[in-house]
């Protein structure tokens, strides 16, 4: 006796026929629940770390006390809960390092996701004993237009590229850019990037002729065009997405917001990952039937 | 003549003045090529002015036809001027730090607790991180019905994804934690990314290039013409 077909309803169309066709809004309802559900709760994951993301927190960790940096925010708020983490963190371990930062914006929003992660990096215990002070221990000169443009011209006057900083004062007035006229006098660059501006053109027009050291964040989606410069040696270290951001945290030992979020991102990934099985497996059924 | 010849010759200057100065670092090049970029940016922020007028003119007509989805041109047009007011007529009803003249307390209209930094930090920032997020969700209906196995490059393409959505997360290591040491889920997708990923890459970065050095070539020399306007 033959066993019973199972995967035909008395429709008469198939269960998995009827899947391969599941309204999407199922499909929403299911990630919607996978994205929200595990930032109510702690879910406690190793987080292994790669090799460029341990290179990024090296490349800061050997850098002398007080160094000159400058850090280019080239983003905007879709971005940030990758990016923003990476930045709030690398901001703690400068300022831990006593190093001395410049920041400037290729995107318009740049600027302003600086100033909020300065904030929050600011707010830190750590830093209250400190008392860092805007211009002299760190400064934002604002965005400029001109994308590559920007990063060609500082390499010959930062001062005369952008004239005065975020808050209106003249930049060659600020203590922290005293003897300041090109990348020849910052000691290492840091790109937070989500596209075109970032970290492809600072490689391009400021890595490769001046011959500064630089390390980047990107978006998860950015990264992959940019790993090539690693393996090139043209960025001393790279964070990809949210999990570099969860790398970098860990690594450092300041866990934030990348790890809180790997939760989140581990349940979505894994219900993606379900839906093209569950999808593939009602694809082979629908085809071994017709 | 001037609408043709006149831009030809800029492009073709400005565009000789790049490539000599990048072989020949050395004065007057390099003033030269701080002095084009110059140029570029100064065109590149009238273009930003130029977008956002644009974008005003293509809502108005929009509204004014009552076109569909006139309703949400509007919004446009509301958000536009919201944002503008705050942003330019701030020194109106924000207080004066004392000492500052007016044009130093009219630069600090993006500063923490301003009305544009409220705009942007409550209305701007959410709306747009919401758009990207709604990316997720169509991104897994998509794969849901576009990712099958129907051939073998189909299927590998299939495979390494699953490696580095495994690897790009905690759990991908704790779920498969049998897997011996140096061979990890999170090693494999490190592998992936870093080895076969580059070398695709590296081969697409090339054809960029070259295909940007034929193209700016063609700009240089006039014999690409279509950005004048005109058949090419």
């Amino acid at each position: 006796m033959s066993p019973p077909d199972t995967s035909t309803t008395s429709s008469g169309q198939g269960f998995w026929e009827k899947f391969a066709l599941l309204d999407r809004r199922i499909i929403f309802a299911f990630i919607f629940l996978a994205l929200a559900l595990p930032l109510f709760y702690t879910i406690r994951q190793p987080i292994a770390v790669s090799p460029e993301g341990r290179a990024y927190y090296e490349a800061i960790e050997n850098l002398p006390a007080g160094s000159k940096i400058l850090l280019s925010f080239d983003f905007d708020p879709p971005s940030s809960p990758e990016l923003q983490p990476m930045a709030e963190a690398t901001f703690k371990q400068l300022f831990t390092k006593n190093c001395k930062l410049v920041v400037i914006g290729l995107w318009p929003q740049g600027p302003q996701q600086a100033e909020k992660a300065l904030a929050s990096a600011l707010l830190d215990t750590l830093f209250k004993d400190k008392k860092l002070e805007y211009g002299v221990d760190y400064a934002n000169l604002g965005f400029m237009a001109g994308n590559e443009n920007v990063i060609k011209k500082m390499n010959s006057d930062i001062p005369s590229t952008f004239p005065s900083d975020y808050k209106g004062n003249a930049t060659a007035s600020l203590p922290i850019m005293r003897g300041v006229k090109n990348y020849k006098n910052f000691d290492f660059i840091i790109d937070f990037s989500s596209g075109y501006p970032g970290t492809r053109e600072w490689v391009q027009f400021c890595v490769d002729r001046s011959g500064s050291k630089m390390i980047a964040g990107n978006t998860a989606v950015q990264a992959p065009e940019n790993y090539q410069y690693f393996h090139s040696g043209q960025l001393k270290g790279l964070l990809a997405g949210m999990k570099g951001a969860a790398e970098y945290e860990t690594v450092s030992n300041q866990p934030g917001k990348g790890v809180s979020f790997m939760g989140a991102q581990s349940v979505s990934h894994l219900i993606v990952m379900l839906f093209v099985i569950l999808g593939n497996i009602a694809y082979f059924v629908s085809r071994r039937k017709r | 003549m001037m609408r043709r010849e006149i831009p030809l010759f800029i492009t073709s200057a400005v565009g000789f003045i790049f490539i000599i100065r990048f072989f020949i670092p050395h004065e007057p090049f390099g003033s030269m090529e701080d002095t084009a970029s110059s140029w570029i940016q100064v065109i590149q922020a009238f273009a930003i002015w130029l977008g956002v007028l644009n974008l005003l003119k293509v809502s108005l007509d929009k509204i004014y036809k009552k076109e569909k989805g006139w309703g949400y041109a509007g919004i446009i047009i509301l958000s536009f001027l919201a944002i503008s007011i705050a942003g330019f007529f701030f020194p109106f009803w924000e207080s004066q730090s004392a000492g500052d003249s007016y044009l130093q307390h009219a630069r600090k209209f993006q500063y923490p607790g301003t009305s544009f930094d409220w705009f942007y930090t409550y209305v701007y920032a959410p709306l747009s991180s919401t758009m990207f997020a709604t990316l997720a969700f169509f991104i897994a209906s998509a794969s849901f019905r576009a990712f099958r196995a129907r051939s073998f490059q189909a299927t590998l393409l299939l495979l390494s994804g699953f490696v580095v959505m495994l690897g790009g997360v905690p759990i991908g290591n704790v779920l498969f934690s049998w897997l011996p040491q140096g061979w990890q889920v999170s090693d494999i997708a490190d592998w992936v990314r870093n080895v076969p990923q580059v070398a695709g890459q590296r081969a697409i970065q090339i054809g960029i290039a070259l295909g940007i050095i034929s193209t700016s070539l063609r700009l240089i020399l006039g014999v690409e013409r279509s950005h004048l306007g005109g058949e090419g």
